[in-house]
């Protein structure tokens, strides 16, 4: 399978990656070359292998449920660009 | 006109009751200063790491356990990719498609007494996920206000099949499913402060159809009143649109309770294409037999087991066990009451929890964990009004004084204030004579047939007695007496 061009634009879109028509081009010749990667790799047999969800066969370590972090409020927010009562301040979002 | 079925379907986002984040070591306690309960890993700096909290895995067996459901021995965690100011990784770590529990079911009852039924409702999956933070529109010079500390809270999200065919049947299943999380501890189910969260997805289909019709989801319902009204509402706008040729879009609505309408969300372009892929930065989530017996061996008797049990073993009318049972704080009392005051007083006991300690909790706002009586002292109140000591009457004032906190047990109240009842019938013979005597008239009124005398003058020979006297007793000493003359 190949992507579109629309298809480039739109991925980009909704990684809000803002790509130029030049770049958009070049993007699509990557990840058609991906593609052709992939499509190699789909020609190999995997009945009977279980999916893998993550390239280690490890299980995830828990941790006891305990609070053991302190407010660290003033440091985070003396690298915020704008920050008011506490909160962080961003341009206006309403639903 | 056609006859059109309702379908509908819940999710639920129950906040787990642990202490600490699902994927850091923040706390998670409601109501502090903003930001000031946001780490590292929840604000997502540049090279931070998840590490799942083991108490939100447990919450999950719980629940998994206490709905029959299928608890998965390897679930994965996958992000979940969307843009938005409180969601500071740009994704939520959510489970897409290995959840952490599959299938399972929720027994519901509607009506009372004879007109009782029950449904169940089948539930889909419940999967382990991160709350986002909280975005404040107001006030800050045309900016919003972002604060943290709800990012990372767990959440498990339960997911019905669309089972349910009235707003009936969806608030019962709200409820019973609230009644659940706070049973087996595993959620506050604080709807204010938005522990318990609803969505319903409602379709409308003419009856005998097959397939289902396009559904709209009503978000963030916080009330089990609200999610009546916005479903009603819902049901009848999309009939009414249909009918008049329209077709329904599949949508996100928001419900507003001034108008009690519904209203669409302004749809955005991108809205599902959440692009979910497994993170690589939790490895699978492994839930192994000996956890899940182990967590078996700690689950409390679950509502209905309990339930039945109430109406097997002390002989109770199924009402009032689904009364004694609507939390597991209420029949830990009452059973508690039942171990003092003895299985044979266990109908009034029933009666006391529900009807008055409930009217005096519900009129000063306590809970029944708050309650100033406590059960033993309730028991041993009951236990004085079976054995006759106490009139029911006397009982409620009995009652008012333990409330009170003055005194430790209802024996000694009665002592100190000789509110045992007068069962001598010679006592009470010459009290009911001297009324008498002094209600000559009352008297006469009664013989000449008015029955309403006969009345005052029990009254009368209650006051007598200071209300220590059997009334029924009374009643016949007095009748016996009003015959003989």
């Amino acid at each position: 399978m190949s992507l579109t061009l629309e298809q480039v634009r739109r991925v980009a879109h909704l990684a809000r990656i803002e790509v130029s028509d030049a770049e958009a081009e070049a993007t699509l010749g990557h990840l058609n070359g991906i593609f052709t990667l992939i499509e190699a790799m789909q020609a190999v047999d995997t009945r009977g292998v279980e999916p893998m969800a993550h390239a280690q066969d490890l299980a995830q370590r828990l941790r006891p449920d305990c609070v053991t972090e302190e407010n660290r409020r003033a440091d985070f927010q003396a690298i915020a660009p704008e920050t008011e009562a506490g909160l962080y301040l961003v341009p206006k979002v309403i639903e | 006109m056609k006859q059109w079925e309702v379908v509908i379907g819940i999710e639920t986002h129950a906040q787990l009751a642990t202490r600490s984040k699902i994927f850091s070591g923040s706390s998670i306690a409601f109501g502090a200063q903003p930001n000031v309960q946001a780490n590292a890993v929840d604000i997502a700096l540049p090279g931070v790491l998840p590490v799942l909290n083991k108490g939100a895995v447990e919450c999950a067996i719980r629940f998994g356990l206490a709905v029959d459901g299928q608890i998965a021995p390897k679930s994965v965690f996958a992000r979940k990719n969307y843009f938005y100011p409180d969601l500071p990784k740009g994704y939520q770590i959510s489970q897409y498609e290995l959840p952490v529990v599959l299938g399972g079911q929720v027994t519901i009852q509607m009506g009372q007494g004879d007109r009782l039924t029950e449904k169940t409702i089948k539930l889909t999956r419940a999967h382990l996920e991160e709350d986002a933070g909280k975005s404040l529109h107001e006030d800050f010079h045309g900016k919003t206000g972002i604060d943290l500390n709800r990012a990372g809270t767990p959440l498990l999200e339960i997911v019905t099949e669309p089972d349910m065919r009235s707003s009936t049947e969806a608030v019962a299943y709200a409820r019973a499913l609230h009644a659940l999380v706070r049973w087996i501890g595993i959620c506050d189910g604080n709807m204010q402060e938005g522990s318990f969260r609803c969505d319903a997805n409602v379709s409308v289909r003419p009856l005998g159809q097959k397939e289902l019709g396009t559904r709209r989801e009503i978000k963030n319902l916080n009330s089990f009143r609200f999610m009546q009204q916005a479903i009603d509402y819902e049901v009848q706008w999309q009939i009414a649109t249909i009918e008049d040729g329209g077709r329904i879009e599949q949508a996100t609505v928001l419900f507003d309770p001034d108008s009690g309408e519904t209203r669409a969300m302004r749809s955005k372009e991108d809205a599902h294409d959440y692009r979910y892929f497994p993170d690589p930065d939790l490895l699978p989530l492994i839930i192994d037999r000996e956890w899940v017996e182990l967590t078996r061996a700690n689950m409390p008797e679950l509502p209905l087991a309990k339930r039945d049990r109430f109406v097997s073993d002390y002989a109770l009318s199924s009402y009032d066990a689904a009364a004694l049972t609507a939390s597991l704080d209420i029949a830990d009392y009452f059973e508690a009451a039942i171990a003092f005051a003895g299985k044979a007083s266990a109908k009034p006991c029933a009666n006391w929890v529900t009807v008055d300690l409930a009217a005096r909790l519900n009129k000063e706002g306590k809970e029944i964990g708050e309650s100033p009586v406590s059960a033993q002292q309730l028991g041993g109140l009951v236990g004085r009004i079976v054995d006759n000591t106490i009139s029911n009457n006397i009982a409620k004032k009995v009652f008012d004084v333990l409330w009170d906190g003055e005194y430790g047990s209802a024996d000694e109240i009665i002592d100190k204030q000789g509110l045992r009842q007068i069962t001598d019938s010679g006592a009470i013979e010459s009290l009911i004579d001297s009324v008498l005597a002094a209600n000559a008239a009352m008297v006469a009124e009664f013989r000449s047939g008015k029955e309403k005398a006969f009345n005052a003058l029990v009254g009368q020979a209650m006051k007598a007695t200071k209300g220590k006297a059997n009334p029924q007793q009374v009643n016949e000493l007095l009748r016996q007496k009003l015959g003989q003359e």
